[in-house]
């Protein structure tokens, strides 16, 4: 479980985000939509403690994360599996260089053992043939699915993805989202997704959490979303001209 | 005036985190050889070429400015010698450097910075301060010395190259000057020089990376800050180090 517990933070005298109360409940997919520039990155890193907040707190299960030290955040990051909106991945290094770096860092695998952890995430994102590229080899697709290997390597008990599937055509889109999906289940982590992708709203979202300029607007289900009366929401929802016609027939 | 002590400050913070107990020694080994490879074995050629044309140009003036029937020929070969020891090898290998390195090390980290890979690392509990720049200072700390000892060797053999070529004085006579009131401690005093300069390029340079903030073009400005800082820094301890390593 992450939970925020009124949490605001500023940029340079502007207000980002504006006094945010949520719960993230852990083996869900929690979904994070809005519109671009609504503050979903920004909450995102403030979360995970890239950005410091200005007020309020940040808790990962029953460890109040705000106050911790730099030594005990290290311990928790351990934990914490991430997908930057770019990617992220090291320039200098190979896919299979990436993906093992945490192991080689926090582990104390045998190099057979290592290689089997490497093989086994790149095979769960498709990626066996790849291995010896480096990140400018890549299609944006490739990086993206490389950077879904290097935040699982580790098995985290934590897993935030900005926008994992933004640039990504439908097919793989539903590819990533599902795996992001089985993997929260099958190892029951808490994971966080920010998107503006309404199919994978539709696909995997278990608990969505929709943010408007800052403030958190609206929460609540998949099956919740298509019926609620919130204008912003409603804007965001059936922003294009089918999801309004389909919108209209159903009812 | 107030924002030069705010970098200051921010600078001795960043070296606090480089400094702190590295996650996993023999990743570090490996990391510290990549560097030596990349920013070392690198600067060997500019600083060969640089360094034979400068001892050349130092004898050769040396031997225009002490044309005279009352100093001894071999005065070149000591002349040129001392320049390069005491001065030329150590400040001006640092200053290529500063150049080179630095601008390298400063658009290598900035891009890490901007493009999120610092924060990638830091949020896998990685020390990114300490495992990006601890490696390149190391590197840079022991391999600049050995830097400096080839630009003296490469300068002198300069000298007597062109000594040979035009015939200005005897070779014989230059040879004679290198060993003349030699002193060994200036030996040590160019590679504590050497150690120090490469220290300050590395460490400056790194932290122009990694607090450049925005898109590519303040990767740019980071890397033109990082020379003209680590430049200036360089000549303000040139002349502290000279000062109390007085020979
Ligand atoms: N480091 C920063 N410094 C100053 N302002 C920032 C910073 N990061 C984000 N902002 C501002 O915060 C606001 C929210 O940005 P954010 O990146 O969270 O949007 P987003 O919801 O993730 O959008 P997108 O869907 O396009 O990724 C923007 O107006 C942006 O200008
Ligand atoms: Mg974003």
């Amino acid at each position: 479980m992450i939970r925020a517990d009124h949490i605001s933070k500023t940029f340079d005298g502007r207000e980002v985000l504006k006094d945010i109360s949520v719960e993230f409940d852990t083996g869900k997919t929690n979904l994070i939509i809005g519109r671009s520039g609504s503050g979903k990155t920004v909450l995102l890193k403030s979360l995970v403690g890239l950005h410091e907040v200005d007020k309020g707190l940040i808790f990962f299960d029953d460890t109040c994360y705000t106050k911790l030290g730099f030594r005990e955040r290290k311990e928790i990051r351990k934990d914490i599996g991430m997908i930057f909106q770019v990617g992220a991945l090291l320039d200098s290094s190979t896919v299979r260089e990436n993906v093992r770096l945490p192991l080689d860092l926090f582990t104390e695998m045998t190099e057979g053992e290592k290689r089997d952890r490497v093989n086994f995430c790149l095979e769960r994102v498709r990626l066996q043939g790849a291995d010896h590229l480096y990140p400018s080899e890549l299609s944006g697709g490739m990086v993206k699915r490389v950077a879904i290997a290097r935040a699982i390597v580790l098995n985290p008990r934590y897993l935030f993805c900005d926008e994992p599937n933004s640039g990504l055509d439908p097919q793989t889109s539903v590819v990533i989202d599902n795996l992001i999906h089985d993997i929260t289940k099958e190892f029951n982590i808490t994971t966080i997704i920010n998107t503006h992708d309404m199919n994978s709203v539709m696909e995997i979202g278990e608990k969505i959490v929709y943010i408007h300029e800052g403030h958190k607007w609206w929460e609540g289900t998949k099956d919740d979303i298509l019926l609620s009366d919130n204008p912003e929401l409603n804007d965001f929802v059936f922003a294009s001209a089918m999801a309004k016609r389909a919108k209209s027939v159903a009812r | 005036m107030i924002k030069l002590f705010e970098n200051i400050g921010r600078y001795f913070m960043l070296m606090g985190k480089v400094f702190s107990r590295p996650e996993k020694i023999s990743i570090y080994r490996r990391r510290i050889w990549f560097e030596i490879e990349a920013l070392g074995f690198n600067s060997i050629s500019l600083t060969a070429i640089i360094s034979a044309f400068i001892g050349a140009v130092v004898a050769l003036q040396m031997a225009i400015t002490l044309e005279s029937p009352f100093i001894p020929q071999f005065m070149i070969g000591y002349a040129t010698r001392e320049v390069m020891v005491l001065e030329f090898s150590s400040t001006v290998v640092a200053l290529i450097l500063a150049g080179k390195v630095g601008s390298n090390i400063a658009s290598e980290i900035g891009t890490m910075r901007i493009t999120e890979q610092i924060d990638a690392l830091e949020i896998m509990g990685v020390n990114s301060a300490s495992y990006l720049i601890l490696p390149k200072v190391v590197a840079t700390v022991i391999f600049v010395p050995l830097l400096t000892l080839f630009s003296i060797f490469v300068g002198i053999v300069g000298g007597y190259a062109i000594a040979y070529l035009t015939g200005i004085m005897l070779p014989g006579d230059y040879v004679e000057g290198l060993f003349y009131c030699f002193e060994p401690f200036s030996i040590t005093y160019a590679l504590v020089k050497g150690a120090v300069f490469a220290f300050i390029i590395t460490s400056i340079s790194a932290y122009c990376g990694y607090y450049a903030k925005g898109n590519s073009l303040e990767v740019g400005r980071a890397s033109t800050r990082a020379v003209v800082a680590g430049s200036i820094t360089i000549m303000i301890f040139d002349l502290i180090l000279t000062q109390i390593m007085r020979v």
